[in-house]
């Protein structure tokens, strides 16, 4: 599968394993309930990429304290109307650090790709049947922004000059 | 008021292009109706019954007579040479084509308004005081903060897919007019014991299906603080409320669900996060924000004038206009002048294409080219010197929009309804107009005093009637038209909600029943109470056993 990461339109090397599947080999990413279940032994694959998921209910401070763990937190949109993994991902980045793939998955549309990005999302699982090289150009929309978020410190009356 | 520099130029133009492209590629067909929609909601731009309405922002209400006179172009360029001045203090048209959007949308912009934001599950419109700024007992005027706080949310990243949508109000003034217990959110100027300047913050208000009197969330926070305490606010709810169900999506069924006291703890939680102390404000940037809206060069004027004096002396028609449309004015020898979009045999809200022009004129002949527009759906002139009101009226008179009704009985706020609205059971606008024709009696209704009589066509309440002494929502009853009529609730700092009198009534019982409601209130006032007075003092069963007694 291809996916838009920094940017760039790249072929996926994370697997999504179903909870229950066996574990296969490279980079995984699992399901919060799983990682809860399996910790010690997902742990252990750390080295060879491990990546969490959060459904849309489930939030920052379920992960906070395991961050370290992980090179991918992909969010779900379970609809683009569905707004929640906003601030999941405002909270990632902005209080707790976080350095990794930040990877937005389920609807995700070119129209909401420049909001997912200003809060911090690096990774986008583009919904099937729609063009990803459309999407890319979605970073473009606007050049100028009021709010700080995750790529910018600043609010543009500080900017303004 | 506030001017856009290169940056907010910018911006609107990078929406107006993004929007063109999504219109172009819904005319190719490259977006269906569905995926269409939620892009379009984005922009105002509503499928109604008959046609496309398109809802325009007018940020707090604040609109410079050149934006008067593009938005009575657009009206006649785009539309059927009318609009609608609606209860976010906002206008809509109701026969827009979407081929044209694009073309209106810029036009819109050469005067630096836009249609963001005015609908979607985002921070919508901005509402304030209509009298903000030039009002008798405002402690500051809002419409800096009010500004401050609209470009803060516009595209707001995190906040533009939120549970629900969300309303803000502000105020500055010591009397509510801005209806702020009933906003999502609300910010009330005020002063702490320190003699200090803040604000007093509200959240959880709101009609519809539930109607919730707001809550008082602090008492103080510093002005510094109002953007980096809305995130907070914003966070919480857009991570906890509800999306399982849209009726109780709003903040104010959070609230409600958490308690006041652990809604306050989970945004205290999240400011203690300082996630967002870059948005503290600076002096500096409040006080560039305030010289936007720094009071115009006042003459020093006599507060009195003779003539005007004379003229209250003999005309009684002069003198009923001035009672109910004219407000002090805190500088001496000016006054407010409230136009009347409530003349008979007009929806309540509505003006023609002629009426607008003529209004901008008039704005720049006494008011300093500037107007606002009220949540009531009137406009106001603000800066009008005394001694030209007479003047004033006679123009107003000749434009038919010189009712003197102004918050009395027939003022009546009404939403769309049926005629234009597709989520109506009933009619709102007839309902109205037949109203405003039944007590067409001045004399009468200015004897009934301060009366709120609003209308809504369904239970989303968007003619506030939760928030009316006398509220009339459409109910569908077997496929027809009825009225549920409720008493007691009211809009301001006594703010209430109005209680179900009982069965609902046809379409040709409803007016025959408000007047009997009406005898009740005639027949058990004390000299001088006001209706939610006479109300709160006697209760429904008079008003109950009068109206259904032939039932
Ligand atoms: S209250 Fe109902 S009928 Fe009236 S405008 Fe709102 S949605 Fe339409």
């Amino acid at each position: 599968m291809r996916i838009i990461k920094q940017r760039e339109i790249v072929e996926d090397d994370w697997q999504r394993v179903e909870d229950g599947a066996a574990l296969p080999e490279g980079k995984i990413i699992v399901s919060l309930s799983r990682w809860k279940a399996e910790r010690e032994a997902l742990i252990g694959r750390r080295n060879s990429g491990l990546g969490i998921q959060l459904a849309a209910g489930e939030h920052a401070d379920d992960i906070a304290a395991d961050l370290d763990n992980f090179e991918v937190v992909a969010l779900s949109f379970p609809s683009f109307r569905d707004g929640r993994a906003y601030t999941t991902a405002r909270l990632l980045r902005g209080h707790y650090g976080f350095k990794g793939e930040l990877r937005a998955t389920g609807d995700v549309l070119r129209d909401q790709i420049f909001f997912m990005h200003r809060v911090g999302f690096d990774a986008f699982e583009v919904k099937e049947g729609r063009s990803i090289e459309d999407a890319l150009k979605a970073f473009d929309d606007f050049k100028v922004t009021y709010q700080p978020s995750a790529d910018e410190g600043q609010p543009l009356w500080r900017r303004r000059g | 008021m506030y001017q856009y520099d290169k940056f907010d130029h910018q911006i609107l133009a990078e929406r107006n292009a993004q929007f063109r492209g999504q219109v172009e590629r819904r005319l190719r067909g490259e977006l269906t109706e569905e995926e269409f929609r939620p892009l379009r909601l984005m922009n105002g731009l509503y499928l109604q019954l008959h046609a496309y309405m398109l809802r325009v922002a007018i940020p707090y209400g604040v609109l410079s007579s050149a934006q008067l006179r593009q938005l009575a172009m657009i009206a006649r360029k785009y539309d059927r040479d009318y609009g609608h001045f609606t209860t976010r203090q906002n206008i809509q048209y109701n026969w827009i084509k979407l081929e044209e959007m694009p073309d209106l949308l810029e036009d819109l912009a050469k005067v630096e308004m836009h249609a963001i934001q005015t609908s979607g599950n985002c921070i919508r419109n901005i509402s304030t005081d209509q009298f903000a700024g030039v009002a008798r007992d405002e402690l500051e005027d809002p419409r800096p903060y009010a500004e401050i706080l609209r470009q803060w949310s516009t595209f707001h990243p995190e906040f533009s897919y939120l549970p629900r949508k969300f309303k803000i109000a502000l105020t500055g003034a010591e009397r509510d007019r801005a209806a702020i217990y009933f906003h999502d959110m609300a910010y009330r100027l005020v002063k702490n014991d320190a003699g200090e300047i803040g604000f007093q913050v509200i959240v959880g208000g709101g009609m519809g299906r539930t109607p919730i009197v707001g809550k008082v969330i602090k008492d103080f926070i510093p002005k510094r603080h109002l953007l980096s305490y809305s995130e907070s606010v914003m966070r919480v709810y857009n991570g906890y409320g509800r999306r399982d169900n849209i009726y109780k999506a709003r903040i104010k069924i959070l609230v409600q669900e958490l308690g006041i006291e652990e809604f306050r703890r989970q945004v205290d939680a999240d400011y203690e996060l300082n996630m967002s102390r870059s948005l503290d404000l600076e002096d500096s940037e409040i006080e560039r924000m305030k010289a936007f809206f720094a009071p115009p060069a006042y003459r020093a004027l006599p507060e009195g004038d003779a003539a005007v004096t004379a003229l209250l002396a003999d005309s009684k028609p002069f003198r009923m206009w001035h009672d109910r449309n004219v407000t002090a004015h805190k500088v001496p020898g000016y006054s407010i002048v409230t136009i009347s979009l409530k003349p008979k045999g007009v929806a309540p809200g509505d003006a023609t294409t002629d009426q607008m022009y003529a209004i901008a004129d008039l704005s720049d002949e006494y008011s300093l080219g500037t107007l606002r527009t009220t949540y009531k759906q009137n406009l106001v002139l603000t800066d009008v010197e005394t001694s030209r009101l007479p003047e004033l009226w006679e123009r107003l008179k000749t434009l038919g929009v010189a009712t003197a009704t102004v918050d009395t009985l027939t003022d009546i706020i009404a939403c769309p309804g049926l005629d234009y609205c597709s989520l109506a059971n009933a009619r709102s606008i007839p309902v109205a107009q037949r109203l405003i024709d039944r007590f067409d009696d001045l004399d009468f209704v200015h004897d009934l005093g301060e009366l709120r009589l609003n209308i809504s066509g369904c239970i989303n309440a968007c003619g506030h009637h939760h928030a009316g002494n006398i509220g009339i929502l459409g109910v569908d009853k077997k496929g027809e038209e009825f009225y549920q009529v409720t008493l007691g609730g009211s809009p301001e700092d006594d703010a209430s909600i109005g209680k179900i009198m009982g069965p609902a009534f046809s379409e040709d019982d409803i007016v025959p029943a408000i007047e009997k409601v009406i005898e009740v209130f005639v027949a058990k006032r004390e000299p001088d109470e006001r209706f939610i007075d006479c109300y709160r003092r006697i209760g429904m069963e008079p008003f109950k056993e009068r109206v259904y007694a032939d039932h």
